[in-house]
């Protein structure tokens, strides 16, 4: 009786050792999200509501002050001016490298001499850091010894060159292009990856079948690229979005603010003004259309691995 | 805040360096201080920290060495700490939240009055320094709430740098008034070469290269909507307009200005002392410098006062307060602040030592005599002069890109610096 009354006490303690098990586990990850993740960014929620301003560091004192820090940046001039900055800077920027890197792609696809010392060399704008690739950009759009113009204007196309820096809308125009040639290797690499795990039979069918290659892209390539094509994208929005080293690089928000991103504002609002409250709620703002992208990029990965 | 004074580092990189720093130290919320080393409150002090932006190598040996030979006069060692001028606020709001704050903190003028809001800093009449025959605008810049907080050794400020044989070879004399700087930078340009050369850029420094030309009108950082400070904004949109000056001040910080100017693509800049080092190690390059441009004949140039200021932080214990004091005292005293001045090209703080430092470098009378006018920025708006600053940055960058007219910008500056 007794050896049969044993395994239940027995069976409750493997059970809670075996949790216990599972909780040990998962403890340094947790611990570690916590502590480098949720701590930082409570830390910033609670000090979008306080008045967080250089006095706080050496009194510790830091009013709470409820939405004032939000409605002071959102119903400033320059916010409506910024958000617009940032929807044009990542839409272009996502859909210039998108289609680019699809082409780059594609046309690595087929097999050439070289083909493989090329695409390695496309990852060069990627191992690059950006404040030395930035500073060099710079260089070389300078209205007045910059390279670019000093082709442009010995090639007889624009005699007076284009203002790339110094003009309000080719500066937004600059810091996207140089957004885009920092972002193809990334999209390259996984349109790439992607490319190569369609089954060349299904071509080799097509072609039997008289498809030619825009037809064999509409039917073929571009339906079963679509899951990578979508993650590309969603990816590329989330890290555009919070762009922040190439504008301070390059433009440093000017001319006249017209490279002023939600990004650089909350920058400039919480180092340059000191003004912390008022830039972690700035930077609050730019959490949530991440978030947004986030749950876009969640929702269709999930129904990527249903499909 | 940026150092408009200093010769700043790569604008974007130090700007990112900074932020970066602070970030991660708001984050986790604690200091790698430890900087004020083991002396208690009670036992004899034998050394003592100080913490300043001189990162350069020579400046940074130049002023450790300043700093060693007056800790010997007190009797105590200075240990020095430079970090770049981007971040030296950051760290010094990280070390306040820690009071871990130096012994002797150097600071920049129009920071001084921040920093001794937040009550981190002691007021110096307690230790009895004489701050008697200084400059008028350090003394404002270095007051807060009726007390004086910092004492700066050496001052500088802003002026007409020129090449002097591309003047010699158009025929023009340096220019005095606007309307001869208007009509030398037209006849000084060339292609690939400009006339004229400023700061511009979206920062402070922008800021700073331009309080010259509206103060010399009769402009005022407290109300920005005037036609002086229109008129002075005017002079600078001219000039891009007419080509004398690039469009692409927008985008120099003053290291940029200098660059061109030292390759010859710029006849005149508007720089400050801290380059004469470097100008005068360009082969081949003879410069001169003159006070900047006036509205009109005869009038003083009123520029902006440059120039760090050494303060005494809290702390607990009060013997090393003393003794750091003394050391500050020592700095400024005329012996030191006349050597200091020799090796960086500044100007001695006290206008006696002042006037026969002029006498001894004449190349340097230019500066001396400007200093006597300089007004410090913020002797008017105080812990308020940042937005007026950012006001102003953002009106010049306005009008110079024709987004708006200089009336415009300058009511738009009016409402930036007015703003909550």
């Amino acid at each position: 009786m007794r050896s049969r009354s044993r395994p239940v006490p027995d069976l409750a303690r493997a059970r809670f050792r075996e949790s216990l098990a599972q909780w040990l586990f998962i403890a340094p990850a947790a611990l570690y999200l916590l502590l480098f993740f949720g701590y930082p960014i409570v830390k910033n929620v609670v000090m979008s509501f306080q008045q967080y301003t250089i006095t706080t560091f050496y009194t510790g004192a830091a009013p709470f002050v409820g939405l004032r820090n939000y409605s002071t940046i959102l119903s400033s001039d320059l916010f409506s001016r910024a958000l617009l900055t940032t929807v044009l800077f990542t839409v272009g920027s996502i859909v210039g490298q998108f289609v680019l890197g699809l082409a780059i792609a594609l046309f690595f696809q087929r097999s050439f001499p070289l083909g493989r010392v090329l695409r390695s060399l496309l990852l060069l704008p990627w191992l690059l850091p950006l404040v030395a690739s930035g500073t060099t950009w710079r260089w070389m759009l300078d209205g007045d010894t910059g390279v670019v113009n000093a082709v442009l204007r010995d090639l007889h196309l624009l005699p007076s060159g284009v203002p790339w820096l110094t003009g309000t809308s080719p500066a937004l125009l600059s810091v996207t292009l140089i957004n885009i040639w920092v972002g193809i290797p990334f999209t390259t690499t996984i349109l790439y990856g992607g490319l190569q795990d369609i089954p060349t039979h299904l071509y080799e069918a097509a072609k039997l079948d008289g498809a030619g290659p825009v037809t064999m892209f509409r039917h073929i390539t571009w339906p079963l690229l679509r899951p990578v094509a979508t993650v590309v994208l969603v990816l590329g929005a989330v890290y555009t979005v919070k762009v922040l080293d190439i504008i301070l690089v390059v433009t440093g928000g000017g001319p006249a603010d017209a490279t002023e991103t939600i990004a650089t504002q909350s920058y400039t609002l919480s180092f340059q003004q000191f003004e912390f409250g008022r830039g972690a709620a700035m930077s609050n703002v730019l959490l949530v259309i991440s978030i947004g992208f986030a749950l876009v990029y969640l929702r269709v990965n999930r129904r990527a691995q249903n499909a | 805040m940026i150092r408009p004074t200093r010769p700043p580092a790569r604008r974007g990189a130090a700007r990112l360096g900074a932020g970066i720093l602070t970030l991660a130290l708001v984050a986790t919320g604690c200091g790698g201080g430890g900087e004020t080393g083991a002396g208690s409150a009670t036992g004899t002090v034998t050394s003592i920290t100080a913490l300043d932006y001189y990162t350069d190598t020579t400046e940074h040996a130049q002023w450790g060495a300043s700093l060693a030979a007056c800790g010997r006069t007190v009797g105590v060692t200075v240990e020095q700490t430079s970090v770049p001028g981007a971040s030296l606020i950051p760290r010094v709001l990280q070390q306040a939240s820690s009071r871990t704050l130096p012994d002797l903190l150097m600071l920049d003028n129009p920071d001084l009055q921040q920093i001794a809001q937040t009550g981190a800093l002691t007021p110096l009449d307690r230790y009895g320094i004489d701050s008697s025959g200084f400059a008028r605008g350090i003394l404002s810049a270095s007051t807060y709430d009726g007390k004086l907080y910092g004492l700066a050794p050496d001052v500088n400020t802003i002026a007409l740098f020129y090449n002097k044989d591309m003047l010699a070879r158009a025929g023009v004399a340096v220019p005095r008034t606007w309307a001869e700087l208007k009509t030398a930078a037209a006849r000084l340009t060339r292609p690939g070469r400009y006339g004229m050369a400023v700061d511009a850029n979206a920062t402070f420094e922008g800021t700073w290269q331009f309080l010259p030309f509206l103060w010399s009108n009769g402009g005022d950082e407290k109300a920005l909507a005037t036609p002086q400070a229109a008129q002075a904004l005017q002079l600078w949109v001219d000039l891009v307009k007419s080509g004398s000056m690039s469009a692409s001040v927008l985008n120099w910080t003053q290291s940029d200005v200098s660059d061109q100017f030292v390759a010859g693509r710029t006849a005149m800049m508007v720089n400050g002392p801290w380059r004469i080092s470097d100008l005068n190690e360009a082969k081949g390059l003879h410069w001169g410098v003159a006070p900047i441009p006036v509205p009109q004949a005869g009038q003083t140039p009123v520029t902006p006062l440059g120039g760090e200021v050494w303060t005494v932080p809290q702390s607990a214990s009060r013997a090393r307060q003393e003794k750091a004091a003394k050391v500050l005292a020592c700095l400024n005293d005329s012996t030191t602040m006349l050597a200091l001045a020799r090796e960086h090209f500044t100007v001695p703080s006290r206008s006696a030592v002042a006037s026969r430092y002029a006498e001894q470098v004449p190349s340097m009378a230019a500066f001396v005599q400007s200093v006597e006018a300089a007004r410090a920025r913020t002797g008017e708006l105080g812990v308020r002069w940042p937005q007026a600053a950012t006001g102003i940055y953002t009106a010049i960058q306005s009008a110079l890109t024709g987004e708006q007219t200089p009336e415009e910008a300058l009511t738009h500056a009016q409402q930036i610096a007015t703003s909550p």
